[in-house]
């Protein structure tokens, strides 16, 4: 069976930085950004996307529809 | 099998024969005297065609419900009096601005506050000037015979599909509760299916209907829109029957029961040698203007008596039709009380002492 | 290596929002940590998992969802404030093929429209609410709502909700749970990812109730509003666990979704032409006798007949009979009731009015041809009414005559002993007064011997349309109008 790996994927300018999400990832890899985008935001980042384990957690967290995707990567 | 098409009905009941044949799918309301026997007839009636009747937990929640069926794109009705209608006006505001076309029947009675459940005449202001929020417009036919109470279901039906907006049907409690010979007209087939109706996908996306725009200049254009809608209505929908408006000096503006007591009054006036006429709204909005108007100008007519069961509320648009150009006068009678002939009588010989 | 999306933006939300006015496409309108997002997110997977996306309408509320439909891609309606199970009646039972969900706020569900949202649970109407409590109102800017806590400041609460003054926190769940109709009734919170996890269960099972047509599916989801409650993320969520939960207890209060049928659509309306003549128009009757031209001079003006009794007498039913006889004839008729409290029981009295011409008002208030009073009361009432030459029947053993004018026909029978006597019950008292009121006519000189066969014949024809499934009220009434011809001949 192929290995299967994750990236969180933050889609920046989606992202209204009310961090939910940053306790939620049992990997803590999101963090508040240092920049604001378009809405005026300070976005959440993340620093390792590949560490993520698609548990999903941050993704349910998060309010907005599209502002975090968990994109599942099978080697 | 051979059917008969004349039967005795209650105002009430024809209404309801009216809409199943004109193929109303849903009926909502809550009852109250007057206008009770309208659900009654609605609640044996319709199940027996497998559509839709419900009994609403009150007059709010049948306008809403009406709302929903509406927007979902089938042909929905309610009815109710007075103080329900006064209800449904939150209702009535958003099928207005949703551009919803609903069948509203109100058999009126006595206010206000609790009133009566005598036939008043009283809610002609809150059905044909909006009633409720914002600048909008109801259509409201107005029948003085068991049969046009079934006859104008029909009409009640087109014109609110045509121009998408409610259509009141408004008869006083006395056309609403009397019995007469009515005959019913044949079913023929009327498919509804609007565009418009909520959840049919156009182009990817599924229909909605809503009546919140924010931005200011957006809310102008939809009012802009509906204003010239209702222009159109004006134009093009007036609906009036005259008596002997040709020399008339005096005509008698009356619709619903007074519309018949005066054509009583006006067969003894004509026999005793007075020339007064009637003219009949059909409809009180759009208002009979131009029929008014060219009665006005006539060089025959000397002036008008709105004859009503309220304190004087169509008065205010005889006046506006005619521009004051001529007298208006007012005879009426409130609290559940119908003037009989002869009060008619008299109060027209009164006036036509005084144009 | 291949990727793929395992969680992403649903195919339920347009993709971007183009009805969202603005230049922002892809977010919704709402606070950031709002629970709203995190509910639409759930609703719209269950949406898409159940596959009822193409049939479902969507109740969009007035609070902080009033633009759901720029995020949903499903029909959808603004309606009143609290109205949306009202008027998600009005879409699921005229479009019962569809699926209804409502969504509503506290204020919209708890405040304003309770007695709508109730009302429809108590119908088990056959869709799912989606109740958000954040405990204040969040589109007006904070002010209490029913759920608020105890103390818990708000703008309208400005030193804490008093619960002396302002009443105690709504508990909706529990309240529908009163109610017989509902099959779930679930309360759930949104804070850590476990209790995220446990409403999406909930969300899931509501939206699949609806797919198979359960009945009424609710869950109150107790929801972050962090924003006009002026706490992070965090905070919100201890507000939620540490005083939310314990007021509201979350769980499952209801589910009979196991024990359920699966639901039906009913047939669809009929609407063709024989379906409504068959429901509508009486059968055609072959022998109701002469439709010709009545060429009775009484007739050449207005007859009018007044009658008047106690409730339940068939004073009404007398009159209609007597009106349908006419119409049978071809006249215009009209019959109109007293009307009202009055006729539950009490007095009952109703005007029928015959003529060859147009029926000018269907009252009668003075000239009066014929009155029949069943009663004291009923004479001494209209007795004025009628014409000093007209013709009075009464009940011999019920009215004493006053003084009446000379040329009044006055004409006393014990219609209800007759009824009781020859016919068996006093239900048959109004054929009764007409079998009086034909023998009457006749020695008044009104109806010639053709019109009074063809009298007798409308009111066969009459009677039987009436009671054409019912051979014995058919009999009944031919005999007690026999019996008044009899009662009164003798």
């Amino acid at each position: 069976m192929a290995a299967k790996k994750f990236r969180v994927q933050i889609a920046f300018d989606e992202c209204k930085g009310c961090g939910r999400c940053l306790k939620a990832c049992p990997k803590k890899l999101l963090a508040v950004g240092s920049a604001l985008n378009k809405q005026g935001y300070l976005a959440i980042t993340a620093e390792n996307p590949e560490l993520c384990i698609g548990c999903g957690s941050c993704f349910y967290q998060c309010p907005e529809p599209g502002a975090i995707t968990i994109v599942e990567i099978t080697e | 099998m051979a059917y008969s098409n004349s039967l005795m009905l209650k105002g009430n009941e024809a209404v309801i024969h009216g809409a199943l044949i004109a193929g109303c799918d849903c009926y909502f309301g809550y009852p109250i005297t007057p206008a009770s026997e309208v659900a009654h007839s609605a609640a044996k009636l319709f199940p027996m065609l497998n559509r839709v009747f419900l009994q609403a937990e009150s007059e709010i929640g049948a306008i809403n419900m009406v709302m929903g069926a509406a927007a979902a794109g089938k042909r929905t009705m309610t009815a109710s009096s007075g103080l329900g209608i006064s209800l449904k006006q939150e209702g009535v505001s958003y099928i207005a601005a949703l551009e919803l076309p609903v069948v509203i029947v109100d058999i009126t009675r006595g206010g206000p506050g609790l009133g009566n459940i005598g036939p008043e005449q009283s809610d002609y202001f809150q059905v044909t000037k909006g009633g409720g929020h914002g600048s909008y417009r109801c259509l409201v036919l107005t029948p003085n015979s068991v049969q046009e109470m079934c006859d104008m279901a029909r009409t009640a039906f087109d014109l609110a599909e045509k121009y998408r907006m409610p259509c009141y049907i408004m008869a006083d409690g006395v056309i609403g509760q009397m019995m007469e010979s009515v005959r019913l007209p044949e079913p023929e087939d009327r498919p509804y299916d609007p565009e418009w109706k909520m959840g049919k996908v156009v182009d990817g996306k599924a229909n909605i209907v809503t009546s919140i725009y924010l931005e200011h200049n957006d809310l102008e254009a939809i009012n802009h829109k509906l204003q010239a809608k209702y222009a159109e209505v004006v134009a093009n929908e007036q609906r009036s029957e005259e008596l002997y408006t040709e020399d008339a000096e005096l005509v008698i503006v009356a619709y619903g029961i007074c519309s018949r007591v005066a054509a009583g009054a006006i067969e003894q006036l004509r026999a005793e040698g007075y020339k007064v006429g009637m003219l009949r709204p059909q409809m009180v909005w759009p208002f009979p203007s131009d029929a008014l108007m060219k009665i006005a100008t006539n060089g025959k007519c000397k002036g008008f008596m709105s004859l009503e069961l309220s304190a004087g509320q169509m008065i205010e648009d005889v006046r506006l039709a005619i521009e004051c150009k001529k007298p208006v006068h007012l005879y009426n009678r409130m609290g559940g009380n119908v003037p009989s002939c002869d009060e008619v009588v008299e109060a027209a010989k009164k006036v036509l002492k005084e144009i | 290596m291949s990727e793929k999306i395992k969680f992403g933006r649903s195919p339920v939300f347009f993709d971007p929002f183009e009805r969202r006015p603005g230049p922002i496409k892809k977010n919704m309108h709402y606070c950031p940590g709002c629970g709203h997002g995190i509910l639409h997110k759930l609703v719209a997977e269950a949406i898409d998992y159940h596959g009822i996306q193409g049939k479902t309408m969507f109740m969009v509320p007035v609070g902080c969802a009033v633009f759901a439909y720029y995020y949903f891609n499903v029909g959808a309606i603004s309606v009143p404030h609290g109205r949306a199970p009202a008027v998600g009646t009005g879409v699921a039972r005229a479009v019962p093929d569809s699926y209804v969900i409502s969504y509503q706020g506290d204020g919209d569900l708890a405040a304003i429209g309770f007695n709508e949202f109730l009302q429809a649970a108590n119908r088990g109407e056959k869709i799912s609410i989606f109740f958000v409590n954040n405990s204040n109102y969040g589109m007006t800017g904070g002010q209490m709502a029913p759920t608020t806590l105890p103390g818990q400041k708000t703008a309208t609460t400005p030193f804490g909700r008093n619960v002396l003054t302002d009443g105690f926190p709504v508990h909706v769940a529990e309240m529908v749970n009163t109610l017989t109709a509902p099959i779930y009734i679930e309360r759930v919170a949104l804070t850590s990812t476990a209790r995220i996890m446990n409403a999406k269960k909930a969300v899931f099972k509501a939206i699949e109730n609806l797919k198979n047509r359960k009945g009424f599916s609710f869950v109150e989801v107790l929801a972050p509003c962090p924003v006009n409650l002026k706490m992070t993320a965090d905070q919100i969520n201890d507000f939620i666990e540490n005083q939310m939960i314990p007021e509201f207890p979350l769980g499952c209060i209801r589910d009979r979704s196991a024990e359920v049928e699966n639901g039906t659509v009913p047939p669809a309306p009929a609407h063709d032409v024989e379906s409504v003549k068959k429901v509508l128009f009486p059968p055609a009757l072959e022998d109701a006798g002469s439709v010709k031209e009545n060429t009775s001079e009484i007739f050449n003006r207005e007859l009018r007949v007044k009658m008047a009794g106690f409730g339940g007498q068939g004073i009404l039913s007398l009159g209609i009979t007597l009106a349908n006889m006419a119409r049978l004839r071809n006249f215009n008729v009209s019959w109109m009731p007293s009307y009202g409290p009055e006729q539950r029981g009490g007095a009952a009295s109703c005007a029928v009015i015959v003529s060859r011409n147009r029926i000018p008002s269907p009252m009668i208030s003075k000239d009066c041809d014929l009155l029949i009073a069943t009663t004291q009361t009923a004479l001494d009432k209209y007795i004025g009414e009628l014409k000093e030459d007209g013709i009075l029947i009464y009940d011999n053993t019920a009215v004493t005559l006053p003084e009446l004018p000379a040329a009044m026909t006055k004409v006393g029978v014990d219609a209800v002993g007759i009824a009781t006597r020859d016919v068996g019950s006093p239900k048959f008292v109004n054929s009764v007064l007409i079998g009086v009121l034909s023998v009457v006519l006749e020695q008044q000189g009104l109806l010639n011997a053709e019109d009074q066969a063809d009298f007798e014949q409308a009111f066969t024809a009459a009677v039987r349309e009436k009671f054409g499934k019912k051979p014995g009220a058919v009999e009944s009434n031919a005999q007690a109008f026999a019996a008044g011809r009899q009662g009164l001949s003798k």
